[in-house]
């Protein structure tokens, strides 16, 4: 059974291992590899930010740990879970239990109001915790919009949304693919701030990939993604 | 569980934000599921009527004993047979007149029955003493009661003047038909002694060979699953199924369309589910489990509107099958559970062959797939293609069958393949006009006009094809219709030459009827017909005596002649035959029929085939003197008048009144005319209806596509929006862009139609009917079904255009924005 960590920080286990991790996608013309044996460790509660060029293997790498997609070579292991063994179905589970996902995009359930897309990871995790949901849209300023759909609240309304979805669960890692692009810079500061103070009210793992070196700067350690391999 | 539950709740939030689209789903589904249970239900009701037909007291249900070239035979053979153990019952049959109306008077013995002949065990002892004891019985259907305008324990008269035992109702009885005790058939059919067959019951022991004990007197004919009447009435279940099961299809275009559309909608939903942790198996899982909620829910809904629609037509399609074979149907709609569990196992059934594709996309797509538009597009040219040589392949079946088919299967097979080839072949058809408007186009907005209508051309197809069938099987059907009621009026025309007709009680009657015109001034001739009913090769025939005049030598609808026809009818040993008999028999002009009479064999040259539409029974036209001659029970109770037109009304008031006759038993040929066209076009009433359902399925099949289209499409007019084309203008070429591929295909269903009217005239009525019409065209009837597909098409294209003229700037701009 998988679990979730407590909201008092762990301390410097080590949450996420990556040891020598490939991938390669076929194209028409030749092969492109992607990761070229990628090694990276990241403790619980520590804020890794990870910036490199486009096309350096930053989103895969991220597709990678969560599940989203499977590597050609090398490990990934989530506290007691190695991912790159796992299933499809086992890969599902552990993202609906031990990650939070966020993506530029946001990603947000259109047919569903804030409330339910806050509260959506959580119910089919089987872990709705009202009191959190309640904490998180006050921290996230989402008291007003409950009862909106995505479409009719702003960009920036929406990633919070989608933070406080991905959060709900109260997940040993987040990770979120460019989680401000999509924001002017004021707004992805304040977003950026919001999503600092919680990971470290659940106390879990952040990787976030980004390409600005403004907002990597912020975080507790800064790695660089470069030709597929930790520069 | 509670996980598939949230994750059911986030699919069916879609609905609720899409509600047209919902609604489409299910309209889809609903249309389906009803025109195909309704089509159902009524086939159903109709078998089930045969079967109470052939199982009435020892129908074609059970063995029995015949005599080979005779309608009856007499008694004592029955008792021979007994006394040598054999247990055989008799029956015998005939028909009778009452108030006008015929019907058909079983005798039966219901001590001697056969435990297992149909609706013998009803009869139980407390009925059979009040059956067999004075004054007995008469069992008849509830309908037969309402026919016949009488309360149980009436006994009324035939047209002999004897009196029929009081009225029982025995509920499993077919209309039309009256059971009585034998003695009391033998009395009333004035045939006594005598035994229209002998229905053989289980043996216990061996008994002695049949040709022992009667010689050749007797044939034994065994037992058949299918009757006669379901052989004859194949062919109108084989079409009402073939239009349920176009409309089922066009319905499943409908779903597909909304299946789609939603699936696309929701593709980025799906994404989210899984990269939120819910499993591919338990997404699809629920997707699936949601169809078929969906499909319970509508086909639960279309059950209903099926049963609503076979109980509107069923007394319609009681009149064509009472009109075309005589079989008798309940106007009154029973159903059986397995009809509820068919209706929703194919509505289910339905959904998922409608969804398959957009299922089998959920089941393979990867969580991070990303749109492949040129890929896509390169699979939909692979698919034309694919497609086209499909249909080639089809259209080869087509010519193998028309070649080589002979049964009514085949005519059916060939209806088919024709359609089908034409629905597959469409989409590269109209790519190939598409393109050679693009060749020819000049100016960038022409150019863009046609290019994106062949872009436009993959996601429409589906529905152009519906509307192909759907407009195709309109314009087959009308021809056939209209050829046959252009021709059925002008054979009219023919047939009831006469002026008045009258039909007298009985042959007294008739005698004083005919003794009093011959002192009517306003009479000029004064007709005499007559008919009998024999058997033929097995079958049943009816012979028509008719006079010897100049009105039927001038009139009578004679389809082919042999020289001096009229006069070779005159001595008696020569016949016209009926169309449909000429074919079934195989009988063509100089050859030689026998007909078993009272008197002995009646050899008869045939010297004549005339039409005989509607007929159900095979019929022999003779000279009505011979007639008499060789059956001389004939009823003399047919009397036609010719009468100068302003005195008819005087004349039938003076007959009214002087021999107490109603409506029924004397009027004008106009009167009788209209009733005849009244019939016919009741006939074809199930037929329009069914058209006009099939026309609107197709319509909504459309709107649905084009809704599915302008949903997707915002990324390929927002450009051109962007560069200063107005939205009410963008929207007046979507439009003409709609208008133009449904003209095309309207265009190409007028010659596919048109051959479909073919293959019904030439292939399947023949078949079915043993008649073959004129083929005519009606341009007019051609320009306005085309112009009324159009208009379904304005219709269906217009509330997208709507929406687009409308649309938001700001929904436009989101395209650019990246926000969609």
């Amino acid at each position: 059974m998988l679990r979730s960590i407590e909201l008092i920080p762990s301390g410097a286990l080590i949450l996420l291992s990556i040891r020598n991790l490939s991938k390669t996608f076929s194209s028409a013309a030749e092969p492109v590899h992607v990761l070229r044996g990628v090694d990276l460790d990241l403790k619980a509660g520590e804020r890794v930010a990870l910036t490199g060029e486009s096309g350096s293997g930053k989103s895969t790498l991220l597709h990678l740990i969560a599940g989203l997609d499977a590597a050609d070579g090398g490990t990934i292991r989530l506290e007691d879970a190695e991912v790159t063994s796992l299933s499809d179905a086992g890969r599902a589970e552990l993202r609906r239990d031990r990650i939070g996902l966020v993506f530029q995009q946001f990603n947000l359930i259109p047919s569903l109001s804030v409330a339910d897309n806050l509260a959506f990871q959580a119910r089919i995790a089987g872990r709705h915790d009202a009191a959190w949901t309640r904490e998180l849209t006050e921290r996230l300023g989402l008291g007003g919009l409950l009862k909106r759909y995505p479409e009719q609240i702003s960009g920036g309304q929406q990633q919070r949304v989608a933070i406080g979805r991905a959060l709900a669960t109260k997940p040993l890692l987040l990770l979120a693919d460019e989680p401000t692009g999509n924001l002017d810079e004021a707004t992805a500061d304040d977003v950026l701030a919001l999503t600092r103070d919680l990971v470290a009210r659940t106390g879990c793992g952040f990787l976030m990939v980004t390409h600005s070196l403004h907002l990597a700067g912020t975080l507790d350690r800064h790695i660089v993604l470069h030709a597929g391999r930790i520069a | 569980m509670r996980r598939a539950l949230w994750v059911l709740a986030v699919l069916l939030s879609h609905w609720r934000r899409h509600r047209m689209q919902f609604a489409t789903l299910l309209i889809g589904l609903i249309a389906a599921t009803a025109l195909w249970s309704g089509v159902q239900a009524i086939n159903q009701q109709a078998r089930s009527a045969y079967d109470r037909a052939a199982a009435t007291f020892g129908g074609i249900r059970t063995a029995m004993l015949v005599a080979p070239n005779a309608a009856t035979f007499p008694q004592e053979l029955f008792i021979k047979l007994r006394r040598a153990g054999w247990p055989v019952s008799p029956v015998l049959e005939g028909r009778v007149q009452i108030n006008g109306r015929s019907m058909r008077l079983l005798g039966i013995e219901p001590v001697t029955l056969p435990a297992d002949v149909g609706n013998a065990p009803r009869l139980g002892a407390a009925d059979l003493s009040s059956f067999v004891a004075a004054p007995g019985q008469t069992l008849v259907a509830q309908e037969t009661l309402g026919d016949l305008h009488e309360q149980e324990g009436a006994a009324p008269s035939i047209s002999s003047g004897a009196k029929l035992p009081p009225l029982h109702v025995l509920p499993q009885l077919v209309p039309e038909v009256l059971v009585v005790d034998i003695g009391v058939a033998q009395r009333l059919l004035n045939k006594p002694d005598q035994v229209s067959r002998l229905l053989i019951g289980k043996a216990k022991g061996k008994p002695a060979p049949l040709q022992s004990i009667v010689g050749d007197k007797l044939q034994r004919i065994e037992p058949t699953a299918e009757t006669e009447l379901e052989r004859l009435t194949d062919s109108f279940h084989l079409n009402l199924t073939a239009f349920g099961l176009l409309s089922f299809f066009v319905g499943l275009f409908i779903v597909n369309s909304a299946v789609g559309l939603a699936f696309e909608q929701r593709l980025p939903m799906l994404r989210t589910l899984r990269a939120c942790g819910a499993s591919a198996g338990l997404v699809n899982t629920v997707l699936v489990v949601e169809l078929v909620a969906l499909a319970l829910v509508a086909g639960l809904i279309g059950l209903v509107c099926g049963y609503v629609i076979a109980a509107a037509l069923l007394p319609d399609v009681a009149a064509s099958l009472r009109g075309l074979y005589g079989a008798q149907i309940p106007g009154q709609l029973t159903l059986r559970p397995e009809w509820w569990l068919a209706g929703i196992g194919i509505s289910v059934a339905g959904a998922m062959v409608a969804a398959a594709t957009s299922l089998i996309k959920a089941i393979r797509m990867p969580v991070l797939a990303t749109a492949q538009p040129q890929a896509w597009q390169q699979r939909q040219r692979r698919w034309l293609i694919l497609q086209s040589l499909a249909a080639c392949a089809v259209f080869a079946v087509a010519l193998l069958l028309l070649q080589y088919g002979q049964s009514l299967i085949a005519g059916f097979g060939l209806l088919a393949a024709l359609m089908l080839g034409a629905a597959l072949i469409l989409p590269a058809f109209l790519e190939l006009l598409l393109l050679a408007g693009q060749r020819f186009a000049r100016g960038p907005l022409a150019l863009w006009f046609w290019a994106d209508s062949r872009q436009q051309l993959s996601g429409l197809s589906l529905a152009l094809m519906a509307l192909l069938l759907a407009l195709a099987v309109n314009v087959g059907v009308s021809t056939m219709v209209e050829t046959f009621s252009r021709t059925f009026i002008g054979w009219l025309d023919g047939r009831l030459a006469a002026d008045v007709y009258i039909s007298a009680a009985d042959n007294a009657q008739g005698t004083a009827i005919r003794n009093w015109l011959k002192d009517r001034s306003e009479v000029q001739a004064i007709l005499s017909g007559g008919r009998a009913e024999t058997q033929v090769q097995g079958q049943p025939v009816e012979l028509l005596g008719l006079p010897d005049h100049a009105l039927y030598r001038e009139h009578w609808p004679l389809l082919e002649t042999a020289p001096r026809a009229w006069t070779q009818l005159v001595p008696g040993n020569a016949a016209f035959i009926s169309e449909q008999l000429s074919r079934r028999l195989n009988v063509r002009v100089g050859d030689v029929i026998e007909v078993p009479a009272p008197g002995g064999t009646w050899e008869l040259d045939i010297v004549g085939i005339y039409a005989d539409y509607g007929n159900p029974k095979g019929q022999l036209a003779v000279n009505v003197a011979a007639l008499i001659r060789q059956f001389p029970q004939t009823p003399q109770t047919r009397i036609g008048l010719i009468v100068p037109r302003d005195k008819i009304p005087g004349l039938i008031a003076a007959l009214q009144k002087q021999f107490a006759l109603d409506d029924r038993s004397v009027a004008d040929q106009a009167t009788v005319k209209a009733e005849s066209i009244r019939i016919f076009n009741r006939t074809f009433a199930v037929t329009s209806a069914l058209n006009a359902f099939t026309l609107g399925v197709a319509g909504i099949a459309l709107l649905t596509s084009l809704l599915t289209l302008a949903n997707s499409r915002l990324p390929q007019l927002a450009p051109l929006w962007a560069i200063g084309i107005t939205r009410p203008r963008l929207a007046a070429i979507e439009l003409t862009k709609t208008l133009s591929v449904a003209l095309f295909t309207s265009l190409l269903a007028v010659p596919l139609g048109l051959l479909v009217a073919w293959c019904l005239i030439a292939i399947v009525n023949v078949k079915a009917f043993g008649w073959r019409l004129p083929f005519h065209v009606f341009p007019l009837q051609l320009v306005e079904l085309v112009a009324v597909a159009l208009v379904a098409s304005l219709l269906a294209a217009l509330l997208p255009m709507i929406r687009l003229a409308r649309m938001q700037p700001a929904s436009l701009v989101k395209v650019f924005a990246n926000e969609r």
